[in-house]
């Protein structure tokens, strides 16, 4: 094999995600109403997870306050659409400016942090935002909650139906999912996994560590944000339960699942997720009539203890090997290399 | 010889009340091989990483280029022109051998966050241009072949050599070795020392701790020797060998010197 192009290196053939997004044209079509609403929900947590991939998987950086920025652009677009009337996309940028400023405030002081320290600091900040929520009342409602945000109106077209809105939401993910596929084949990308790697020789070589973990901070915490404010609109009613330290936990549970160095991995953890989720609603209760919702939490928690010790890379890497033996590749490098190549999921078929 | 590329004027670290490193002098011209030995202990790392802006020095400047970079920050001394290795290797573990180079190429290139993600027009060229450099950087050292191999599969040696090669692809113009042929065989050190010469003639100049005295009277140009944080002496490898205080400080115990 001559390796003297990049292209070598980075996998950026197209034809798996065509048939990827074939499938995901044609599955509303065959899906009923309820899986339909479950598809849109996975394609918001994958909006907030592929953020959060970013974040975590490659900058290493962990945060347990997601559900703060996911929160913020819900009610930014709660109140600007619901109070004030605005258009839609007026909620996003509003939704997206607060989460940006937020994110650099929270970011600069919490960032010099390592690992759990950092992981307590987000989980407070989490808390903090949380209770924003809960005692603003003239403006969000409080604990009874925002009712009735419009559904989302983009240039004077409705996304009314659910079908729409799935397109919308699975649109906007794969355009997410490219963007940060390309800046983590970048300079940009080494960048944040050396500081995964080795801060004191990402340093020494000239990244400036503390800029740029603050940067991917605020662009995981604006998909968090888009991804709140097109979940405001598509339920319609929202409340501060939603964006409690839990959902921020959920969010890192699924971003394990799927494979935290694998960009296609928070995409993935969350349809896992999503689905075993609603799996347990429906098998729990015929053998355990009397439990409640506490019943999942454990099994999560158990999946995540599993995962981590079993599957460290989660589910991306093992699925991204079936695809190629599906695909037909001869798998010889991916196998030794991991992450660069590991993350062909989907995006790789031509060789 | 010209100003000197690298000078450091009465340097100082103080840990508490602990002083590592006191009012250390010394320069470094460019295309030299410079040395710092010492026994352990001795603050020649606290110096390194005085140098290199990991840590702020208690007192003293330093100057690179012409210009004071003291107290700056690693990456802005990286930018200026200095990159080191370390004594316990700092390879990016999550890369591939090539990546790890390539990052090395970071303070060259451009590319932010918008430009990336949008792969807008010149981020092709830059990648293409951090792969090639990356790439004649393995071929230096001798390792292109492993290029798409895991950087944490590959055994010690080669992990230095990695080290090396992603210090000099940035060209700078002083590369920092700390303990360059620690846990190095015989043969291993030798294409390092065969490695390090050849840059030094591409016009790159070495500072560098080292125990292996073979190496560092083989290799410098000029030695300054360091106890209990103080230079006790300065000079060509002849000079040093000859010097009293140094066969009382450092050479003198031969036996511990086996031992490390």
């Amino acid at each position: 094999m001559n390796h003297s192009k990049v292209s070598e290196l980075y996998n950026r053939h197209y034809g798996g995600l065509f048939l990827f997004i074939a499938a995901l044209v044609i599955v509303p079509f065959v899906a009923n109403s309820f899986l339909l609403s479950v598809l849109i929900l996975v394609g918001l947590y994958g909006i907030v997870t592929t953020g959060l991939t970013m974040l975590m998987g490659y900058a290493g950086q962990i945060s347990l306050g997601h559900a703060a920025f996911y929160g913020i652009g819900a009610y930014a677009s709660a109140v600007m659409t619901g109070t004030y009337g605005m258009p839609g996309i007026v909620g996003i940028l509003v939704g997206v400016a607060f989460a940006g400023t937020v994110a650099v405030l929270i970011g600069i002081p919490t960032l010099k942090l390592k690992e759990n320290y950092l992981a307590l600091a987000t989980l407070g900040f989490g808390i903090i935002i949380f209770t924003f929520f809960k005692e603003l009342k003239e403006i969000t409602g409080g604990l009874n909650g925002f009712f009735g945000i419009p559904s989302f109106n983009l240039f004077g077209f409705a996304f009314d139906t659910d079908l729409k809105f799935y397109f919308l939401i699975w649109a906007l993910l794969i355009v997410g999912i490219l963007f940060s596929k390309n800046i983590i084949d970048s300079r940009v990308g080494r960048a944040l996994r050396s500081i995964h790697g080795s801060d004191v020789a990402a340093n020494s070589i000239g990244v400036n560590i503390q800029q740029y973990k603050l940067k991917v901070f605020v662009l995981s915490a604006v998909y968090a944000s888009v991804a709140g404010s097109l979940y405001a609109h598509y339920v319609t009613f929202i409340n501060p339960n939603l964006f409690t330290a839990m959902e921020s936990i959920t969010f890192l549970i699924m971003v394990v699942i799927g494979g935290s160095a694998n960009i296609w991995g928070g995409m993935i953890g969350a349809i896992v997720y999503v689905l075993l989720n609603e799996l347990l609603k429906e098998v729990v209760p015929m053998f355990f009539p009397n439990v409640g919702g506490e019943f999942q939490i454990v099994f999560f928690g158990i999946l995540l203890v599993a995962i981590l010790i079993y599957m460290p890379q989660g589910l991306a890497p093992t699925l991204g090997k079936v695809w190629r033996r599906l695909a037909g590749r001869k798998n010889k490098k991916a196998a030794v290399t991991g992450p660069p190549n590991a993350d062909a999921t989907v995006g790789g078929s031509k060789s | 010889m010209s100003k000197p590329l690298l000078e450091v004027k009465g340097l100082t670290k103080a840990f508490g009340g602990v002083i590592a490193v006191s009012e250390v002098d010394f320069h470094l011209n460019e295309g030299e091989i410079v040395a710092v030995i010492g026994p352990n202990g001795a603050g020649k790392t606290t110096l390194f990483n005085m140098i290199t802006g990991v840590l702020p020095p208690t007192s003293g400047q330093v100057f690179f280029d012409g210009k004071e970079v003291t107290g700056n920050q690693p990456y802005q001394i990286a930018k200026a022109g200095i990159t080191r290795t370390f004594q316990n290797l700092q390879v990016f573990e999550n890369m591939s051998v090539i990546e790890n180079v390539m990052t090395g190429v970071h303070c060259r290139l451009k590319t932010g966050f918008l430009q990336a993600g949008l792969r807008l027009m010149g981020v092709k060229r830059e990648e293409q241009q951090a792969f090639d450099v990356a790439m004649s950087c393995l071929e230096k050292v001798g390792i292109a072949d492993l290029a798409f191999e895991a950087a944490e599969v590959l055994p010690y040696g080669n992990q230095r050599l990695l080290e090396i090669a992603r210090a000099s692809a940035s060209s700078p113009k002083l590369i920092l070795l700390d303990e360059p042929m620690a846990g190095l065989n015989p043969q291993e050190s030798r294409q390092l020392v065969d490695i390090i010469k050849k840059k030094r003639e591409e016009g790159m100049s070495f500072l560098f701790v080292e125990h292996d005295m073979e190496t560092v009277m083989g290799i410098s140009d000029r030695i300054v020797v360091i106890d209990y944080g103080k230079k006790i002496a300065e000079g060509t490898p002849a000079e040093i060998y000859e010097n009293e205080k140094v066969i009382a400080a450092y050479l003198g115990t031969e036996e511990e010197e086996e031992a490390i």
